[in-house]
């Protein structure tokens, strides 16, 4: 009885954030072993209750990796450095970066045997951009002409059109794809399984596929979804595409905590967990050692200024907050060394990440910070920390910037508003905001140019818009490459001279799986882990 | 021992019965208009907390709002409610699952698990109660004092982090969690760790109240009229002292369904309790309301049930 219940005590530790233990693991995306891995057998992965299975419908990370299973988009990213490659596509081609001619493989199939067409895509993209539908990828088809029509931005109006002037269905195979304006980016866009087809059975009754997805990937669901309980996938015989499975079952397992999906890897009653808890991060490399990755994802943190409010005008000030912040003493405190102090916009993996983007401005210095600050002109009245309530470590740190502000920069009369998320976004909004507010924002693919957009969009929380920064992006949007990137990277330095928002830190994941698996290969983009890749190994 | 039964006729205690069935009406749809008003007036937009981060396209949030009757006055929203209920419609989810159907799901684990905690209290807290009861001042009398002081201090996820490494990763008697095992098995220990607080109350309430009462008259009365110490235990001192314990264990029946959110998420088991905790963060109004009213209902059941057995217990106490 004493050795477990000293473990016990040990982990309960653990779990109260006492682990002095730096995190280290791996850098980089999780590596496949070259184990040769036979196919066949059945393996388990922990997971949160998705919202919806319906491709279109879905933003949520937790419908996608089940969606990684069952749909294959005309394109996918390579799990190694993001390049965009083709899927259930086999070309797309652009003289202007505004028409697009994509090329789909023939011969493969829905799993209810229904033919995969160019239409099966258009029918696809055009019930999810309806507006009325109100799926959750609506906004994925804003780029496309005739997205307009089909969601009208007056209040009580109705769409003109039911489906997308800019998709013309060439032949069984091809696709036209007409954009708003010149966009390099469009492949990648591809590769978001919204984009993913859908077979006439799904698009009459969305409904029922929603709950019995009918998709075009190397696995099909097999049974129905147990509700907070489980997700089964069996491999599809009739899989014609070019990812081939390895197991022949995936089973999903749905946890509402973390920690108890951690207990459950400990206990050998689930085989994969994505996302292994921060504060678990010692213990679950001590247990699983070489079965242990930490990968940096493209989620971001940042503290939003409301750049209208006439105290946060001056850029000056703005960065005097960013240098107040000793970002890498927060995240060692709260989320164990497990997130990083940002130095760019964007994250770490992105094509065209430079580590030191934003310099002088995200590294602590309060002396300089002080300097600044009163340079500025300082702060008057009350500065009001804005935070959601959705989880605990949110108010931990605002707790930490509140501190630091009032030590580094002397601003006495700081105070919180932590609300529920449905408040605070209501109360955000093109700079409406009463004070600082916590920014997050999760990557559809891995472009600067998708923070740039998600980040700064006509109307965003900050209330910031630059005349120079906006062409800049429309510079890059209608480039592809390497000059598309230089682009994105100069209105990045706009944005963080300016800083409406200041970079806090990058975000990482840990993962962590049985030794009854072989070959996991997990991305930190839509794909997450490589369902098809993974070999069994009893 | 001859069949106990009630010193008034059936037809006092059937018309008892249905009175208060009838009283729990109104209390009922006060609770559902109480409940639909406190979701309704909440500040936000439920839609756009959806989202988190990112833009909703106006064309989206117009339409989700119609959907749900998000744009329209407490009182047609609270009619648009009452019109379905009905027809024994209940409303949908933000993700567009059905509520009757999604509530029925998730009853089934949380009576399973409450059901399971209420048993473990009542057995395991009485046994405890009478066993320390009957030996107080001995070794054992004082470890049942101190084994519940512990319980009752100690946070209930810490408990039930401990039962899970201990029970379910170290000796692997039991599963870590999830209802997969079915009940009894998948319920044992999310129930054991549920039961804990209220199993040590109930043992050390009975422990109490059975000591002031073997010291009452009437009990050295029935010892010197020769009554074996058994039957004086049973029969007499242990019944008079189970007045208050079944209250409480009354109101616990209750509680247990209601206050197993932290069990439920350690223990991963999808019931009632998650689901508020979601729905309320969520502003989810007819899931809140629905899960609410029942949980009034288990209350209300709960109460005449204990109402009823007073009776059983003290033929003193009249239902009319």
């Amino acid at each position: 009885m004493n050795p477990s219940r000293s473990t016990a005590l040990a982990a309960a530790a653990v779990l109260t954030l006492v682990a002095s233990a730096t995190a280290c693991g791996s850098d980089g995306p999780a590596k496949p072993k070259n184990a040769p891995g036979k196919p066949g057998g059945a393996y388990s992965v922990a997971l949160t209750e998705p919202d919806h299975l319906l491709p279109g419908r879905t933003t949520s990370s937790y419908s996608l990796q089940v969606l990684q299973g069952l749909f294959d988009p005309p394109a996918a990213l390579d799990p190694e450095n993001g390049s965009v490659k083709p899927l259930a596509a086999v070309s797309w081609t652009t003289t202007d970066n505004v028409v697009w001619t994509v090329k789909f493989r023939s011969g493969t199939t829905f799993h209810n045997g229904e033919k995969v067409t160019a239409a099966s895509f258009a029918d696809a993209w055009n019930a999810a951009a309806y507006g009325p539908n109100a799926w959750d990828a609506n906004y994925y088809f804003a780029q496309i002409r005739g997205y307009d029509a089909l969601n009208p931005s007056k209040e009580g109006a109705k769409p003109s059109a039911r489906t997308l002037s800019g998709l013309k269905v060439l032949d069984e195979t091809t696709l036209q794809v007409t954009l708003k304006a010149p966009f390099g980016q469009f492949p990648m866009l591809l590769s978001f399984p919204a984009f993913a087809p859908l077979p006439k059975a799904a698009t009459a009754n969305p409904d029922a596929a929603d709950v019995a997805p009918i998709g075009n990937g190397p696995y099909r669901i097999d049974g129905a979804w147990e509700r907070n309980r489980k997700i089964r996938l069996a491999k599809f015989t009739g899989y014609r595409g070019p990812r081939k499975p390895m197991a022949d079952r995936v089973d999903f397992k749905i946890y509402t905590s973390r920690e108890t999906a951690f207990t459950e890897l400990q206990a050998g009653n689930v085989d994969v967990l994505t996302t292994v808890p921060a504060a678990n991060s010692a213990q679950a490399e001590r247990l699983f050692g070489e079965r242990f990755s930490i990968r940096p994802s493209g989620t971001m943190d940042y503290l939003g200024l409301p750049v209208k409010d006439p105290r946060f005008t001056d850029p000056r000030l703005r960065r005097a907050l960013s240098m107040a912040i000793d970002r890498k003493g927060i995240t060692q405190a709260i989320y164990n060394g497990v997130y990083k102090p940002a130095t760019s916009l964007v994250g770490d993996m992105i094509p065209g990440h430079r580590t030191d983007a934003c310099g002088r401005t995200c590294a602590y210095d309060p002396v300089a910070a002080k300097q600044l600050f009163e340079a500025a002109g300082g702060f008057e009245g009350r500065l009001e920390l804005h935070f959601s309530n959705a989880d605990t470590t949110y108010e931990q740190w605002m707790t930490s910037i509140a501190n630091q502000l009032k030590e580094n920069l002397g601003i006495q009369d700081v105070t919180f508003r932590k609300m529920a998320p449905a408040d605070l976004s209501a109360l955000l909004g093109e700079g409406r905001s009463k004070g600082p507010f916590r920014q997050n924002w999760v990557i559809d693919y891995p472009s600067i140019q998708n923070y740039l957009d998600g980040l700064y969009y006509p109307g965003n929380r900050s209330g910031w818009s630059n005349e120079e920064f906006d062409a800049l992006v429309a510079e890059g949007n209608a480039a592809q490459g390497p000059r598309a990137i230089a682009s994105y990277q100069k209105a990045e330095d706009i944005a963080l001279r300016e800083l409406p928002y200041i970079p806090l830190w990058n975000w990482q994941d840990q993962s962590a799986w049985s030794d009854r698996i072989d070959n996991v290969i997990i991305d930190p983009y839509a794909a997450g882990l490589h369902l098809d890749r993974v070999t069994v190994s009893d | 021992m001859p069949a106990q039964t009630y010193p008034w006729g059936p037809s006092v205690v059937w018309r008892f019965v249905a009175r208060r069935l009838l009283h729990a009406l109104p209390v009922l749809l006060g609770t559902t208009f109480l409940i639909y008003t406190l979701v309704f007036v909440l500040p936000g937009d439920p839609i756009q907390g959806l989202a988190g981060d990112k833009p909703v396209p106006p064309a989206v949030l117009a339409e989700l709002h119609a959907r749900y009757h998000l744009d329209d006055p407490l009182w047609v929203q609270y009619t648009h409610y009452l019109t379905g209920l009905l027809t024994g419609d209940l409303g949908t989810t933000f993700t567009g699952r059905d509520v009757s159907e999604l509530l029925a799901d998730r009853w089934a684990v949380t009576l399973q698990l409450g059901l399971t905690a209420w048993v473990l209290e009542v057995v395991l807290g009485m046994a405890l109660g009478v066993w320390a009861g009957l030996r107080k001042g001995k070794w054992d009398d004082s470890a049942v004092l101190f084994g519940t002081t512990l319980v009752i201090s100690v946070p209930v996820f810490v408990v039930g982090y401990l039962a899970q490494l201990v029970f379910g990763v170290q000796l692997g008697w039991l599963p870590v969690a999830g209802t997969e095992g079915g009940w009894p098995l998948a319920y044992l220990l999310p129930g054991l760790v549920l039961a804990s607080f209220g199993l040590a109350y109930v043992a050390r309430l009975t422990r109490s109240s059975l000591i002031e009462n073997l010291r009452a008259d009437y009990v050295r009365t029935a010892h010197s009229k020769g009554l074996s110490r058994r039957r004086v235990v049973v029969r007499h001192t242990l019944r008079n002292s189970l007045i208050p314990v079944v209250t409480f264990l009354g109101l616990e029946l209750g509680g247990l369904m209601a206050g197993a959110v932290v069990t439920e998420y350690i223990f991963n088991l999808p019931g009632v309790g998650q689901q508020l905790f979601q729905s309320i963060q969520l502003r989810e109004g007819p899931v809140v309301v629905g899960t609410t009213t029942a949980l009034v209902l288990v209350f209300l059941l709960a109460n005449l049930l204990v109402d009823l057995l007073y009776g059983l217990l003290d033929p003193r106490i009249r239902h009319d």
